[in-house]
């Protein structure tokens, strides 16, 4: 499962490195799962539950990582807005800003809850802000295997990285190679290939790939090839596997969790209008949150979200 | 007692810091450089009192009002001029100006323009020195405006609960920009805080570098013993506008009186500790003299090294945004 994959990722770099260590709110009792296990293999100086004070620890895991250490920090999307000052004003901008001699290996696992009745303080999807920030890796794994394999490489990455993991997937199953080299280290900027189909190209991010996976076997029926692309990392970005997918298929739907302005699929959508706008054979499409907050009933949050209904008619607007 | 050598030391770098500071102001109003400009003159007793009091391979960070901190901690100033020149030879390429010095070899984790934002940050290179059984410690600095920023508050409390070995130095010059800290702070006294954490509070003369060294060493062996972080308020005082060189920030001391500034002006931190070794019979004048015209040759050099820097070249724009760079569309 999804969270095992993570769990599993963060035991053996625990492991390996005596400078990893983790830390947030009740990670001891792991009430997400990801955690589990560590208190009682680590202790109490590698895995730290901290006071509600994302500002404070989250500069703390800055701090600490600028003498060596190489802190996974655990928070929840909505949680980070408190922090936003050591996210943005530290994290983020010390490496450039001090010309080079900071190193911020951080890495922040970002939960997002969501479709699940949390309401507008509990359910944010907020990576397409970080995009916008130069300085920040941001890793959106929709498999297990990727969660494992992205965290990985995120925890022995020199730059602050995010990981936001869609809190959907959290039991999502799926196979993750043998690890008893304990080497799945996945490489950030390479996108994967879900599925190849020719008429259609779907780039999925994060729960998204879910529905364009499904939605793409019921088009299947009805005669419609879709090739689904993850691109498991949105910085940095896998241009050139989208950019020949549109290539060979001509059209393009972006799938994205996030509120639809300035989303990861603006971006992705721009980039093929500017680099692949002659493969272009319809308008691309944006199957992204609706712009408004997540409401608490489920009358209308099941109208926010993307779903397999929505891929499967923006796909066929593509093909009219 | 204080070593001579630490009293010569501390006089020393104040007086760097005085003559580096007025040197800027000359080639501000020149239109050598740009942007924004925090002087440190007035405050020097603080940064240099305390930071003598730690080791080498103790680690420092400090606020927007930057160029006091470094050269107190021994920075190198012909690196510190070229960063304010935005040139290539400063500490951080041009890339971060007056309001980020940092010298990462010599424990400087960098300035930070959002104040109390480094708090935080010094926070976590005690968590590091905790975690991993070190020795070594860190002191922030953060002014009277920036006490009343959540990151203090939240990193005090973290600190007191994990013992961490962090010293909080509030350098009270009593004006956040313009409003006075009487208009903003609900407590007498910052120091007056601590309690709240459950840790020692202690309000020191700012203008007297021995005193600043005494409670910070005092702090420092807390922190060193593992008796976790002390709270030390600095009242002193600044003797320029709050920034330098900004057109939108008005030139306006309708906040204080000539007659408080010149009251202040009346207990300068150098004389103070220059009288205070006259008394001691540590110094005379003349050495006193000679310090002076070292460092001001020193200071002189400085200009003239950021000079003749070269500007960063184009291609150098996005370097050092990532340790391996990455393309962004």
């Amino acid at each position: 499962m999804y969270v095992e994959a993570l769990n599993q990722a963060i035991f053996e770099e625990m492991e390996r490195d005596d400078s990893v260590y983790y830390m947030g709110e009740d990670v001891r009792a792991s009430i997400y799962g990801a955690s589990k296990g560590l208190f009682e293999a680590y202790g109490e100086n590698r895995v730290l539950d901290t006071p509600l004070s994302e500002n404070g620890f989250i500069g703390a895991a800055v701090g600490s990582s600028l003498v060596g250490m190489r802190p996974i920090v655990e928070t929840l999307t909505s949680f980070m807005w408190v922090a936003m000052d050591q996210l943005i004003s530290q994290l983020a901008k010390m490496k450039y800003m001090f010309g080079g001699q900071a190193s911020l290996p951080v890495t922040i696992r970002a939960v997002m809850y969501y479709n699940n009745a949390a309401a507008a303080h509990h359910s944010d999807r907020n990576y397409p802000m970080f995009m916008n920030m130069p300085g920040i890796k941001i890793i959106v794994p929709t498999f297990p295997e990727d969660a494992k394999g992205l965290m990985k490489t995120a925890v022995r990455d020199n730059d602050p990285c995010i990981i936001f993991e869609d809190g959907n997937l959290g039991g999502i199953k799926g196979d993750v190679p043998d690890n008893k080299d304990k080497e799945l280290l996945i490489p950030f900027g390479k996108g994967k290939l879900l599925r190849e189909g020719t008429d259609c190209t779907v780039v999925g991010i994060a729960g998204g790939n879910i529905h364009a996976l499904n939605a793409a076997e019921k088009l299947e029926k009805d005669g419609i090839s879709v090739e689904v692309i993850d691109p498991r990392t949105l910085v940095p970005l896998d241009k050139k596997i989208i950019l020949e997918s549109v290539e060979k298929t001509g059209r393009l739907v972006v799938v994205d969790p996030a509120h639809k302005v300035c989303s990861a699929a603006s971006e992705i959508i721009s980039i093929v209008s500017e680099q692949g706008f002659w493969n272009l054979q319809a308008p691309p499409a944006k199957v992204a949150a609706e712009q408004v907050h997540v409401p608490f009933t489920q009358a209308l949050e099941s109208l926010i979200f993307p779903t397999e209904e929505k891929i499967m008619n923006a796909v066929k607007g593509t093909l009219e | 007692m204080i070593s001579k050598e630490k009293q010569f030391l501390m006089l020393t770098r104040m007086i760097r810091i005085r003559l580096f500071e007025s040197a800027l102001i000359e080639c501000q109003k020149s239109g050598e450089i740009v942007g924004s400009l925090h002087t440190y003159i007035g405050e020097e007793a603080v940064a240099v009192g305390s930071c003598v009091a730690l080791n080498d391979d103790d680690y420092i960070a400090g606020n927007h009002r930057s160029h006091g901190h470094p050269i107190a901690k021994g920075g190198d100033i012909n690196k510190a001029m070229a960063e304010i020149f935005g040139k290539r030879d400063g500490y951080c390429k041009g890339k971060g100006g007056s309001m980020h010095l940092a010298d990462f070899s010599i424990g400087i984790l960098g300035e930070s323009g959002i104040v109390a934002s480094s708090v935080p940050v010094a926070t976590g290179a005690a968590l590091a020195s905790k975690l991993k059984n070190e020795e070594f410690i860190s002191l922030v600095f953060f002014g009277d405006g920036a006490s009343n920023q959540g990151a203090c508050h939240e990193s005090m409390n973290l600190a007191a609960l994990w013992k961490l070995p962090v010293i909080f130095v509030c350098e009270n010059n009593q004006f956040a920009v313009t409003t006075s800290y009487k208009d903003s702070v609900s407590v007498d006294h910052i120091s007056d805080r601590a309690s709240a954490y459950g840790i020692p509070g202690v309000l020191v003369d700012g203008q007297d570098a021995l005193a600043m060294y005494e409670a910070t060493s005092e702090a420092v062996d807390r922190a060193r013993s593992g008796e976790g972080p002390t709270l030390i308020e600095g009242l002193t005082y600044r003797y320029e506008d709050h920034s330098l060189g900004l057109a939108s920030v008005r030139r306006d001391q309708s906040y204080r009186s000539d007659e408080e500034v010149e009251k202040w002006k009346k207990r300068d931190p150098i004389e103070v500790l220059k009288s205070n070794m006259i008394k001691q019979e540590i110094i005379t004048q003349k050495e006193f003299d000679q310090i002076e015209e070292k460092e001001k040759i020193a200071v002189e050099k400085a200009v003239d090294f950021a000079r003749k820097s070269p500007f960063p070249a184009p291609e150098e724009l996005y370097d050092d945004l990532f340790t391996d760079p990455i393309e962004y569309a």
